[in-house]
């Protein structure tokens, strides 16, 4: 699609919905609220996201970027705005997590949720040359030998993969530091620790993965999720590979201030519903690796409920959890 | 050949060469913003890539970083005002020249060896991205530990004056550097309850109030004292080829190590660029000229720091693996337009990457001309008069600081590090250090703590690894081999004394 034609496709495809929607909503700028740094998976959610929406809502949404305290900054920011329907947010799955942690009071409660767009489960790769070649040998050794022998990494001490991993060692009946967790800044710096030998597996999305897994310098033995992916077909779930129920996954929504007016939030919804469907957005998560789900409003609701609760139970059990 | 030919004809579309000049006047545009990062330029340009052909799209980004990162070169040669880390390495000796005069030599030098760097550095790129892709992959929290005691251990060396002074001023650096959550335990530390210090010390409003604000509090402390800064005139671009013929060797050291470290994922363009400056510092003919406006360590650090920035993208390309905060984007780019980094990616899709290749070389000769018209146009600047000018440059401070994430926090750090360095500077006490402290800190404490899970507390596995003992005993080397000599040479006094 040339520049113009797109354009025109805009225009055209604005035009009936500002007169398809009858209240004055919206009538000046949107902003999206990132609790994360420019550049990051969020941000770039975020960025597609909004560059789509402001064809349909027919104005702009300005990204805005504002981070810091381990994402509490940023979700404080957007429970705290005005709930005019011209604040959003893109909330992502530590606003189930944080409050555990004492870090914050807000919770997914704090918010008129519009929709979830985006989830990944957690993997189990080991590097090329790990003595594993699946998750049950990986996990008999890890029963076999004691707690400490074993080091995994791919986020900081607490982050989402570190509680996937003790969650799923508690659910096999072991301590949750029965693998010894090395803080990382992040997937990127965990996989690449463990090409150079530093640790022996991590427990993050296959997607952060990927070119590591096309090269063949690292393996992926398992999903944490209750099916296969549909990018990782060969990759079994952990119910397949050594019967556990154990799942946990990163999630994102947009999410707007508590007490949105009806009409608005319909308005919204229906905005985000046609970013999420469009090609677009669809084929920037494909492109990225990035898996695509679409709960709206109650039904998010129930899912970050059950969410919460998961990470309740094990950051709790596994000493991660705050003193209150 | 053919492949370089299809790589050629693929570069030289009109669509495509109309985007790079786009691209790198927005990057120029962004990138003299003070506060507003080539980090920025990169990720506001993702959406509208995503409308573009694969081509188009990386040169796009190429060329707007780039292009943004010399900018924020601008502002520290003139206002004191470093745009990046990277830049505080060399800011003191560029905006030192533009006081006495040299202002368009200074910038100059730094327009013309960040786009020799960058030049090394992308055909080190086209040449042995796989090899070196492979080293780097050798890396892990030992050998990083190591390399960044050594960036550390600049400090000392880069600090005109005694070296007691930047060791005061490396430590405060370090200090601040321990404010925050993002430390390997997780802990909030020295935040006092404060949400927004949970992030720690922002970097780059501490960094322009101790470089910048400084600056105006002391010509508002004594309006005497600062003396009115000479316009910017004269050769930009002729006088560099003379400062090349002069210094040819500073040059390729510096690409070439700057192109190196930048292919490590966790070291980049900061150390990199440090590490050259005190290299140019220990080899140099005259190394007391350093932090006075002397042009050698702009050269080798200039070329540096564009030679890793060419060199992040070397695991980029490989392994998928960010090399710093704008690869990290790009990668996500690459995979959005089906160009699946990965060593495959050279042997799949060769004209695409040679294409690549050919877009740095142009977007790099591009930033000539654009860089030398945006160094005309920002010394104009110069001809305000202090009093206008000094309050202009606390405006710039301000919209900085709180551009970088929005937030009030921003101001209030780069006000607390503007007193800060005032303070310093009034006892003599070099700044650099400072910043460096601030940010290799977290880095050294996490590569360290990492380290010492992952053996269990023995500290002996720091010599384990071959490059990790290789890179230990070069910095054990650097702290002590002059304490020897300088033990043997006062034995040797007292010797013939007696």
């Amino acid at each position: 699609m040339t520049p113009r034609n797109f354009l025109a496709a805009a225009v055209l495809a604005a035009l009936p919905l500002s007169a398809a929607s009858a209240a004055d909503y919206p009538e000046r700028p949107v902003q999206m609220i990132v609790p994360w740094g420019a550049g990051g998976g969020t941000d770039a959610v975020a960025r597609i996201m909004a560059s789509v929406m402001q064809e349909d809502l027919g104005v702009p949404v300005n990204v805005v970027n504002r981070t810091g305290g381990s994402g509490v900054v940023g979700h404080a920011a957007i429970a705290n705005a005005k709930p005019d329907g011209y604040t959003l947010g893109l909330a992502t799955v530590e606003i189930a997590m944080l409050h555990w942690q004492g870090l914050t009071d807000l919770t997914y409660q704090d918010y008129d949720i519009l929709a979830l767009v985006n989830q990944d489960p957690a993997g189990l790769m080991v590097a090329e040359d790990s003595p594993f070649d699946s998750a049950q040998a990986l996990l008999d050794a890890v029963k076999a030998d004691p707690a400490g022998t074993y080091k995994a990494s791919g986020t900081a001490q607490g982050g989402i993969w570190h509680i996937a991993l003790a969650g799923w060692m508690l659910a096999e009946g072991l301590e949750p530091t029965q693998i010894t967790w090395v803080p990382s800044q992040g997937s990127a710096s965990g996989i690449t620790d463990m090409v150079a030998g530093g640790v022996d597996m991590v427990p993050s999305s296959l997607a952060e993965g990927t070119a590591m897994l096309d090269a063949g310098r690292i393996r992926a033995l398992a999903s944490m999720s209750a099916e296969r992916q549909d990018a990782f077909p060969d990759v079994p779930t952990l119910k397949e590979a050594v019967d556990s129920d154990w799942t946990m996954s990163v999630w994102r929504g947009i999410f707007a201030p508590k007490g949105l007016p009806e009409d608005v939030k319909a308005r919204l919804t229906e905005a985000v519903k046609a970013a999420y469907d469009s090609p677009e957005y669809q084929e920037f998560m494909t492109g990225r690796g990035l898996g695509t789900i679409w709960v709206p409003g109650a039904e998010a609701d129930a899912f970050i409920a059950a969410s919460d609760a998961d990470f309740g139970k094990v950051m709790k059990a596994a000493g991660l959890a705050g003193d209150d | 050949m053919s492949v370089y030919f299809d790589a050629l004809s693929l570069v030289m579309q009109p669509q495509v060469l109309l985007v790079i000049f786009l691209a790198a006047a927005f990057g120029m545009f962004v990138g003299a913003i003070p506060g507003l990062t080539a980090t920025m330029a990169t990720a506001l340009l993702v959406p509208l890539t995503f409308f573009m052909d694969p081509l188009p799209a990386i040169a796009a980004i190429v060329t707007a970083t780039g292009m943004a990162i010399f900018a924020g070169d601008i502002a520290g040669g003139l206002l004191r005002m470093p745009g990046t880390p990277a830049s505080a390495a060399y800011v003191e000796d560029a905006y030192r020249m533009t006081r006495s005069g040299r202002g368009a030599e200074a910038l100059g030098a730094c327009l013309f060896f960040s786009v020799l760097g960058g030049i090394a550095g992308t055909i080190v790129l086209s040449l042995a991205a796989p090899q070196l892709a492979e080293i780097a992959l050798k890396f892990s929290s030992f050998e990083y530990f190591w390399l960044v005691l050594l960036g550390l251990s600049c400090a000392v060396f880069v600090s005109p004056g005694p070296p007691v002074l930047g060791l005061v001023s490396l430590f405060i650096g370090l200090a601040a550097a321990l404010v925050g959550q993002n430390n390997p335990a997780g802990e909030a530390r020295m935040t006092f309850g404060s949400i927004e210090l949970l992030a720690g010390i922002q970097l780059v409003p501490a960094m322009i109030g101790l470089f910048a604000l400084s600056e105006v509090l002391r010509y508002y402390v004594r309006p005497g004292g600062v003396s009115r800064t000479p316009p910017v005139r004269g050769s930009i671009l002729r006088v560099q080829l003379g400062n090349l013929r002069r210094y040819p060797a500073q040059a390729l050291r510096g690409s070439m190590l700057g192109t190196a470290i930048g292919a490590l994922p966790g070291a980049g363009a900061d150390i990199a660029a440090w590490i050259s400056y005190a290299v140019s510092k220990k080899f140099s003919k005259t190394p007391e000229k350093f932090g006075t406006g002397h042009v050698e360590g702009l050269v080798e650090a200039g070329s540096s720091n564009n030679g890793a920035i060419s060199g992040a993208w070397i695991p980029a390309l490989v392994f998928g693996i960010p090399g710093d905060s704008i690869t990290a984007i790009v990668i996500g780019v690459l995979y959005v337009k089906g160009l699946n980094p990965g060593p495959t990616i050279f042997l799949t899709n060769p004209q695409m990457i040679y294409a690549v290749f050919i877009v740095f070389l142009i977007a790099n000769l591009m930033m000539l001309p654009l860089g030398w018209l945006a160094i005309r146009t920002a010394g104009t600047l110069l001809a305000v008069p202090q009093r206008i000018l000094m309050p202009i440059i606390l405006v710039f401070c301000i919209t900085g600081a709180f551009a970088i994430n929005n937030s009030v926090a921003g101001i209030l750090i780069m006000l607390a590090f503007g007193v800060i360095g005032f303070v310093l500077e009034e006892n003599n006490i070099p700044l650099a250090p400072a910043i460096l402290g601030l940010v290799l800190g977290p880095m050294l404490e996490e590569n360290f703590v990492t380290s010492m899970i992952k053996a269990d507390g023995n500290l002996l596995s720091f010599f384990e690894r071959p490059i990790a003992a290789g890179l230990g005993i070069a910095a054990i080397a650097v702290w002590t081999v002059p304490l020897i000599l300088r033990l043997l040479r006062g034995a040797r006094n007292r010797n013939e004394a007696t």
